[in-house]
């Protein structure tokens, strides 16, 4: 059977509905990543860092799963971290985690992806930012980079 | 139609939002204005993002049809799938809520949530940003985390839908 296909007014009015619908969200989310933003202190965060590797990593997946915004901050502030001595896979984590993890816009996603989505692929998305950091490192160690 | 519990979530979600900045406001003046500055820097920002999803969304709502995406990116697009939503990821521009209706849109019309988890991964690579990550991390650096995260978000974008598949 062919699919009917609809008229241009009738896509608009289904796509405004669908923004509409999203709109609180949207603005709910954008007002959540501000305050964090204004809240998290970016000087401060070298000071969660410690001397152990591992627990860095997780350090900075955290932070950067907290912290949302621009990714240019991340790299400033992960460039900051480098020449504080933080090693490169924490600093690493943090970055990555700051592009695939949202714990701010969690909500908006989970009402818009469904929660089970979104909760799955935060967790795995964090799980993976310290892989990526790890393998990213050993890459580099082995190819004498 | 009837409005659904589910209709006003976002709403609602708006509201506890506004209730937080409110509480915010009261113990510290300085931190509820600084982050009503960084909305505002946010908002001037987003706006052509936000017309680029909307226009996104009446081409998706006219002129392809569900069954043309799920061919593309349904549950038998394989490979394929995998490449448009990686590619899809990396072309995208904007802040990646700003991506949520139209990703919503496109689960109804039956993409598989793995090609969704990828885009949203893919997000994260930035050819625009690479010249400022190659200045601060190096070129060999920048090369290597690249490679990794690409094939990281298949990986990823799988056991995402792996999961999600199994609790429903």
């Amino acid at each position: 059977m062919k699919e009917e296909k609809p008229s241009f007014k009738e896509a608009l009015r289904k796509s405004g509905k669908s923004m509409w619908m999203s709109f609180p969200i949207l603005l709910g989310a954008v007002l959540l990543v501000s305050l964090a933003n204004a809240l998290i202190p970016k000087q401060a965060i070298v000071n969660f860092f410690g001397a152990v590797p591992f627990i860095d990593s997780l350090i900075g997946a955290g932070i950067g799963s907290i912290l949302a915004g621009n990714p240019v901050t991340s790299y400033v502030i992960g460039g900051e971290l480098l020449s504080q001595g933080v090693s490169l896979a924490a600093v690493t984590a943090f970055i990555v985690a700051w592009v695939t993890v949202g714990i701010v816009q969690l909500p908006a996603e989970s009402m818009l992806l469904g929660r089970r989505f979104a909760i799955t692929r935060n967790i795995v998305s964090f799980v993976f930012a310290i892989i990526v950091a790890y393998a990213t490192v050993i890459i580099m160690g082995i190819a004498g980079l | 139609m009837k409005k659904t519990e589910k209709s006003y979530a976002g709403w609602y979600f708006l509201g506890i939002v506004l209730l937080i900045y409110a509480a915010v406001a009261l113990f510290s003046t300085a931190s509820f204005l600084s982050g009503l500055v960084f909305f505002w820097q946010i908002i001037k920002k987003i706006i052509p993002v936000f017309a680029l999803v909307f226009a996104l969304l009446v081409v998706l709502n006219y002129a392809i049809r569900p069954k043309t995406i799920v061919k593309h990116l349904g549950k038998d697009a394989g490979a394929k799938g995998w490449l448009w939503s990686l590619a899809g990821g990396i072309i995208s521009t904007g802040p990646i809520y700003l991506w949520y209706p139209l990703l919503n849109e496109m689960q109804k019309h039956g993409v598989r949530n793995g090609y969704v988890a990828t885009f949203l991964y893919n997000r994260a690579i930035k050819p625009a940003l690479l010249p400022l990550f190659i200045f601060y991390f190096g070129i060999a650096y920048t090369a290597v985390l690249t490679l990794v995260m690409l094939i990281v978000s298949v990986i990823q974008g799988y056991i995402v839908e792996k999961i999600v598949e199994a609790g429903k």
